[in-house]
């Protein structure tokens, strides 16, 4: 009894100091020393790793997602003789909290993975210390670029995603099942709205591309450098970000269109 | 050169970033800023207004000429007052023009038809129409039909 009061303490206190560690680690990296014209280059190379190679499974897991949205809605709402409203139902869901939370999940496995492994394996292989012996700190060359990247990369894929979702379900709607055109736009213009739902979504993904990258980043930082302490952590990075995504998806989504 | 391609696909990237949130704006949410100058104001009083809302459609003949921007109480008459934007090109409302809250399909958005009279003058910024049917509210016609079922 002692002693799984005695290890459960540990493994609390481990956790804490984890957190702290990690909230130490984002302080020093991008809050400390801000260095942004050095940086530039660095920042494009991992924008183009984090983002422009992200972009093909942003792109047609969008698409998909899309058409299934106008499949399904067809189904229902034609039982209701207002297909027409498809369009307005596909653009929410998809503006509001599909595009972003997808996107979220998608990045977490396809970017975030990415990043933690190679951190992981930079530390592993001491080329973090390898930096710090030649004077380079190795927050601000090598966490610091691919922090900024994630976070701006985020917003971006997720609107793309809902703009091809949109444009998967016009396809499925309007092309396929034959939904009268104009309606489709208009119910949809009409719902709509650009600050309540469209900067809303992007404020989302906003949040959550903060929130992966900074958990991929500090397993990566922060994991044992063996073989088996980078598996362990590139696993924590995807389920720790699913999980942070979609808890704080329903915190967003109660202060943003819950009447608190 | 390696370098190069990289950078041209970063910046294309978040060019299409932000096209595709102007094309968001623009086809999903309907946000307008081009036509906000060329409008001019016309009042409605409705005794009901139903399900209407700021940004539903103003029509004639079926085809939109401007929209809904604004709902409120009339205090001293004590019907709603609704706020019309009808475009600058749009000038040949007559002031007898009838104003009526249609819905679109059963259970679609209510919107607002036009229907001009027959008086040479026309409505400018400001004016009033004063012949409105109101919105159909569903409660009141059930009430109406069960009435009249009992009253034969």
């Amino acid at each position: 009894m002692l002693n799984f009061l005695q290890n459960l303490g540990h493994a609390g206190l481990k956790r804490v100091a984890a957190v702290g560690r990690s909230g130490q680690m984002l302080a020093q990296a991008v809050i400390a020393k801000p260095a942004p014209l050095e940086m530039l280059p660095l920042l494009i190379k991992q924008i183009y790793f984090v983002g422009v190679l992200s972009l093909i499974i942003i792109v047609v897991s969008g698409l998909f997602i899309g058409m299934v949205l106008g499949l399904q809605g067809y189904t229902i709402l034609v039982d209701y003789g207002s297909e027409q409203a498809v369009g307005q139902m596909v653009a929410l869901s998809l503006v509001r909290e599909l595009a972003p939370v997808v996107a979220a999940l998608l990045f977490a496995g396809r970017a975030g993975s990415a990043l933690t492994a190679e951190i992981g394996l930079m530390k592993a292989t001491e080329q973090l210390s390898s930096l710090e012996m030649i004077g380079v700190d190795p927050l601000r060359r090598i966490i610091a670029p691919r922090f900024w990247a994630g976070f701006i990369c985020l917003p971006i894929l997720a609107t793309i995603f809902s703009l091809v979702g949109i444009w998967g379900g016009a396809i499925v709607g309007i092309d396929w099942l034959g939904i009268y055109e104009g309606s489709f736009w208009a119910n949809m213009q009409n719902s709509v709205d650009f600050g309540e739902d469209i900067l809303n979504g992007l404020i989302k993904a906003v949040v959550f591309g903060f929130v992966v990258t900074w958990v991929a980043v500090f397993q990566g930082y922060d994991c044992l450098p063996t073989s088996e302490g980078i598996s362990q952590a590139t696993t924590r990075t995807v389920v720790y970000s699913s999980l942070a995504v979609l808890g704080l998806d329903f915190v967003l989504t109660a202060l943003m269109f819950g009447d608190f | 050169m390696r370098m190069r391609t990289v950078e041209i696909s970063v910046g294309a990237f978040m060019l299409a970033g932000i096209i595709a949130l102007v094309l968001l704006a623009l086809n999903v949410s309907g946000l307008n800023l081009a036509s906000q100058g060329d409008t001019y104001k016309v009042y409605a009083r409705f005794e009901n207004v139903g399900g209407l809302t700021p940004r539903s459609k103003v029509t004639m003949s079926g085809v939109q000429i401007g929209q809904v921007t604004a709902i409120h109480l009339d205090t001293e008459m004590l019907m709603a007052k609704v706020e019309l934007d009808i475009h600058k090109d749009v000038d040949y409302l007559s002031i007898d023009s009838s104003a009526q809250i249609l819905t679109a399909g059963l259970l679609g958005e209510q919107y607002i038809g036009i229907t001009v009279g027959a008086e040479d003058d026309v409505l400018a910024d400001g004016d009033v129409i004063e012949d409105t049917q109101s919105a159909l509210v569903l409660e009141e016609l059930v009430g109406k039909f069960l009435f009249n079922e009992v009253s034969e």
